[in-house]
């Protein structure tokens, strides 16, 4: 709040009135109806509903296919995170160092931003097909059979593909503002230092970034829990089966497939409560780095 | 002309050593020139492959030269009815597409804004509260409580409606901490000022603060409608009714015509469709990079 605030009660209360109705209906309704089903068993056929305490979390905790989809969530979100930002940053320390054409390669790379998820994942669905897909005959040639949507880790490789490749604009734009924010006398006095320029990196650079760097951690794990709902939908092509599946896409999966209303709320709060996690850890983070800058 | 020119250089620099070949360099635009390829092909060959006829396509896959559908394929993506109910086509989804982008960027940046204004501006009792209240948002995207969230929308009976379409993805706070933390940086003596010149509340919003914030409500805006635009979990529940289908929901009835396999999909047609569906958000990001960098480097702290 401002020291010189306004004093008035109404109208600060009409301003906020939208926004709360909005979120009363569309948010906390929502929320409270996921908690509260998530205790109760539904009839599939909407004849009522019957209280049954823990069942539906301790039933998802015995359930082999959740531990699968939680497994291949966990190592879904590692690889994403890890190339999406390790490629990012090999990007943006090249970019930055560059003098010409600088701002050339930072439009060529940060476009891809703007593309639908769905859109990439039926790049992805066309280059990876089964039959005629171009990078599918590449792999043939080099003695590789690839086969998307029967095999389970070519599958689960097509969706992480698409995933990094969708995600590196996003990284690659934090980074190279990242580094463009390091004053020009830290970086001479690192030069004067330092003749090796990967030791400079390693030891200046990339210590300077660490603030950025950790931001982005929490940004990817949350892109690749949530926003790749519509690549891996595109690249299962709505239809389950076997295939990988993450969290999210599960919770989808079982209740509007599977109209296990209880069971898909469970997950909800399971994946609320996951977020929570990751919201903590983050403010944590920036309450601290506050006092740094 | 250049001969002169050559010498006096030499003449004035004669002790600078021969100018040698930067490796790292030229390795530098190397690593940069792969990056930009490794974005830019994809969409390249969706982009050629986009200009075929389908049986070609089927048979050799997506292409790397033009070919001669290309009239035919985007005539068809945009004019030719399709869908179970023949009610849709890529007009009517580019429309949609757009009510939507707009919409949601719109409504996101007047709430926010407003509720922004309320939290920092005014000593209000419950402001904690509010502020908490609308803090929490940020913990549940919709994607996870989406089945609870459609329960509600059709207990409204908003289902196949454009407000059923767009308020729901409203209710987050992203746009209100944005707003938040720009005010916040905003000095103290303008309002001050404000004040010694008589400007009450509404004034000072209007006449001061908005003006203010303008190049960050153009790079809010630019998120908010890619955003708003690349929806496709929630359009694709709620609405049935194909003529309110967005682009990225028409994408995923050309995906199903895949699953099926009961007929040759039009892949010529389909990748026009999805050239579509990406061009109006890649242009603006392209054409407002700086408001739209300037947008996502200073929100989310």
């Amino acid at each position: 709040m401002k020291r010189a605030a306004f004093g008035h009660i109404s109208f600060p209360i009409l301003l906020l009135l939208p926004q709360l109705v909005i979120i009363a209906i569309f948010f906390y309704w929502p929320a409270g109806y996921a908690l509260q089903s998530s205790f109760y068993l539904e009839d599939p056929f909407g004849f009522g509903s019957t209280f049954v305490g823990m069942d539906n979390y301790t039933r998802l905790a015995s359930s082999s296919s959740y531990m699968d989809a939680a497994w291949f969530t966990l190592i879904f979100t590692s690889l994403v995170t890890f190339f999406a930002l390790a490629i990012a940053l090999l990007l943006a320390v090249k970019a930055d160092k560059v003098i010409r054409g600088a701002r050339t390669y930072r439009t060529l790379l940060m476009w891809v931003y703007a593309i639908a998820p769905p859109v990439a994942g039926l790049i992805g669905v066309m280059l990876f097909d089964q039959s005629r897909g171009n990078i599918t005959q590449l792999l043939g040639m080099m003695g590789i059979e690839y086969r998307l949507g029967v095999n389970y880790w070519d599958t689960a490789s097509a969706m992480i593909t698409v995933s990094i490749w969708k995600q590196i604009p996003v990284n690659f734009i934090f980074f190279l503002s990242g580094l463009q924010a390091i004053p020009q006398s830290v970086r001479e006095a690192a030069m004067i230092d330092n003749r090796s320029g990967t030791r400079r990196f390693w030891d200046i650079t990339f210590p300077l970034l660490a603030p950025t760097g950790f931001f982005l951690l929490i940004i990817n794990i949350t892109y690749s829990l949530f926003d790749t709902f519509g690549i891996v939908d595109t690249i299962v092509k709505g239809q389950p089966g076997n295939n990988p599946m993450t969290l999210v896409y599960r919770v989808f999966v079982d209740g509007f497939r599977g109209q296990d209303l209880g069971g898909s709320s469970a997950q909800s709060v399971v994946l609320m409560v996951l977020v929570l996690i990751l919201t903590i850890v983050q403010f944590r983070f920036l309450e601290r780095r506050i006092h740094y800058t | 002309m250049a001969e002169i020119s050559e010498t006096q250089v030499a003449a004035t620099a004669p002790t600078r050593p021969v100018k040698r070949i930067r490796w790292d360099t030229i390795g530098d635009h190397a690593v940069l020139i792969a990056g930009a390829l490794l974005m830019l092909v994809p969409v390249y060959m969706v982009f050629a492959t986009s200009s075929w006829d389908a049986i070609t396509i089927h048979r050799e896959g997506m292409q790397f030269g033009f070919g001669e559908d290309m009239g035919v394929n985007y005539n068809a993506a945009l004019f030719e009815y399709g869908g179970f109910t023949d009610s849709v086509n890529g007009v009517t989804m580019l429309a949609n597409s757009m009510i939507l982008g707009l919409g949601f960027a719109i409504g996101k940046i007047i709430v926010g804004m407003m509720a922004a204004y309320a939290i920092v501006y005014f000593r209000l009792r419950f402001a904690t509260l509010a502020f908490w209240m609308i803090f929490t948002t940020l913990l549940l995207p919709l994607e996870v409580r989406i089945l609870p969230s459609y329960e509600v929308i059709t207990a409204m009976n908003l289902g196949n409606t454009y407000t059923g379409l767009i308020v729901p993805l409203i209710a987050s706070a992203t746009a209100t901490f944005f707003f938040r933390q720009y005010f916040r940086s905003v000095p103290e003596e303008l309002i001050e000022a404000a004040r010694i010149d008589g400007a009450g509340p509404v004034k000072f919003f209007i006449d001061i603060l908005v003006p203010l914030s303008k190049t960050m409500i153009a790079a809010m805006f630019i998120i908010m409608f890619v955003f708003g635009w690349n929806q496709y979990l929630w359009p694709t529940l709620i609405t049935t009714d194909e003529s309110l289908f967005t682009l990225v929901r028409g994408i995923r009835q050309i995906i199903q015509s895949y699953a099926d396999g009961s007929e040759t999909p039009d892949y010529g047609q389909a990748a026009a469709l999805a050239i579509i569906a990406m061009t109006p958000p890649v242009l603006i990001v392209v054409f407002f990079q700086n408001w739209f960098v300037k947008g996502l480097t200073e929100s989310d702290k």
